[in-house]
């Protein structure tokens, strides 16, 4: 979901920044397992990253707040086990297995976790891109009710095209199964004012990381 | 949750979908290999070769890459410079995207609602949070990462560090000063330690 409560920018009302000093990578056992767990299952290949972000999206808004970053990463896992039909809801309750597991095409060993890779997202252009850096554009007022990387603030606003980044798989139909459809990704600057108004610090500038399907040219 | 975690993980492992070995590992990953330590040491490096740090602004992925034993591969990575005239803040409002490779895992501030959502309208409350106040005269360039683009500050090198070594350097580089939330530490700090 788009206009959901994961797109925080320029909210108030959630308090002060609290820094924690000397912070552990992880607070309990149970965060580092769920980050295990969630790049082990990200490696069988079977959903997207998109797919994944939209699972945490569509959490209700209550749930998402009152969620830390590993438990909700933890509600994601284990509404998208069940979705994908890897785990049957009575196994879930019962919390052993019920059934053997279906087969998938990749299970990751403990020699492939020794290599961290990280994913590339970047893929061959499908056409020329449209603008380049200097342009001026305006991003689309769009609200599509699946997934987007268009932050809302970001809607319908004016700004410069800062740098290309080549073409990238495009969120909106990576996270809904609808395939990749690379699309040429942009850096989009904008003044703070033209975000947030007259009254904004003229000193501020916020760019975005822009699919090109997200704007128009001005 | 540490009870609820088991019995998902015992159930994913019963059904073979994941080997408790391989979630070990991924664990041992990024509690001892990956952290601040590897941007700082990028940092570093940028600071005393001007070649790399040209290489790094122009494509911090493979300049990265490049260094010797450097683990795990980044992909996609950015770096951007702090100067006198702009300083540069890092975010993700939309859920937690963070240089993983050069930094570690993220904080628990920068995947808190209150970072994600004041740093992009309010950054210099949100640096005074952080006991960051900057000159007038500085611009803020907020980097908002909403692809899979990842973004790594560069800080600016410290006066008074004239013929450092690489090594001593790269102590005075902390994790919020790559973020955009701190300045690298004050030489005096660390300046027994360089002696």
């Amino acid at each position: 979901m788009t206009n959901s409560i994961h797109d925080m920018g320029g909210m108030h009302g959630f308090g002060p920044v609290t820094p924690e000093p000397d912070e552990p990578v992880f607070h309990a056992d149970w965060e580092g397992r769920v980050y295990a767990l969630q790049r082990a299952m990200g490696a069988t290949g079977l959903w997207t990253i998109d797919g994944g972000r939209a699972s945490l999206e569509n959490l209700p808004p209550l749930a998402y707040l009152a969620a830390s970053y590993y438990k909700r990463w933890f509600l994601g896992l284990e509404r998208r086990v069940v979705a994908y039909g890897l785990v049957g809801e009575d196994e879930i309750a019962a919390g052993r297995a019920l059934r053997p597991g279906i087969r998938l095409n990749r299970k990751l060993t403990a020699d492939d976790a020794k290599t961290m890779s990280f994913a590339h997202f970047d893929r061959p252009a499908p056409g020329p891109a449209r603008f380049k850096a200097g342009d001026r554009v305006r991003t689309k007022n769009i609200h599509p009710a699946t997934h987007t990387r268009l932050p809302r603030y970001a809607r319908g606003k004016l700004g410069t095209v800062e740098a290309l980044r080549g073409c990238h798989v495009y969120p909106d139909t990576a996270a809904i199964g609808a395939g990749e459809s690379p699309q040429w990704l942009y850096n989009v600057v904008f003044a703070g004012r033209e975000l947030w108004g007259e009254a904004a610090d003229p000193a501020i500038k916020v760019s975005i990381e822009a699919f090109e399907p997200y704007l128009d040219p001005a | 949750m540490q009870l609820r975690v088991r019995a998902l993980e015992t159930i994913l492992t019963e059904k073979g979908y994941v080997d408790p070995a391989a979630l070990d590992q991924i664990v041992e990953n990024v509690e001892t290999k990956i952290g601040p330590h590897i941007g700082a040491r990028v940092v570093a490096r940028a600071w005393v070769d001007p070649d790399f740090k040209r290489r790094l602004l122009e494509d911090a992925s493979a300049a990265v890459n490049s260094l010797a034993g450097f683990d795990p591969v980044a992909a996609h990575l950015i770096a951007v410079e702090n100067t006198p005239q702009t300083h540069n803040v890092v975010v993700c409002t939309l859920c937690s995207c963070y240089p993983w490779s050069v930094l570690g895992l993220p904080p628990v501030w920068y995947k808190s609602a209150p970072y994600r959502s004041r740093t992009v309208i309010d950054p210099k409350g949100v640096l005074a949070e952080f006991g960051v106040s900057l000159p007038a005269a500085t611009d803020v360039r907020i980097w908002d990462s909403t692809a899979e683009t990842r973004f790594l500050v560069v800080p600016m090198r410290p006066a008074g560090t004239e013929g450092w070594s690489e090594e001593a350097l790269a102590a005075l580089v902390t994790r919020d000063s790559m973020v955009g939330t701190g300045l690298p530490k004050p030489p005096e700090d660390e300046s027994e330690a360089a002696r």
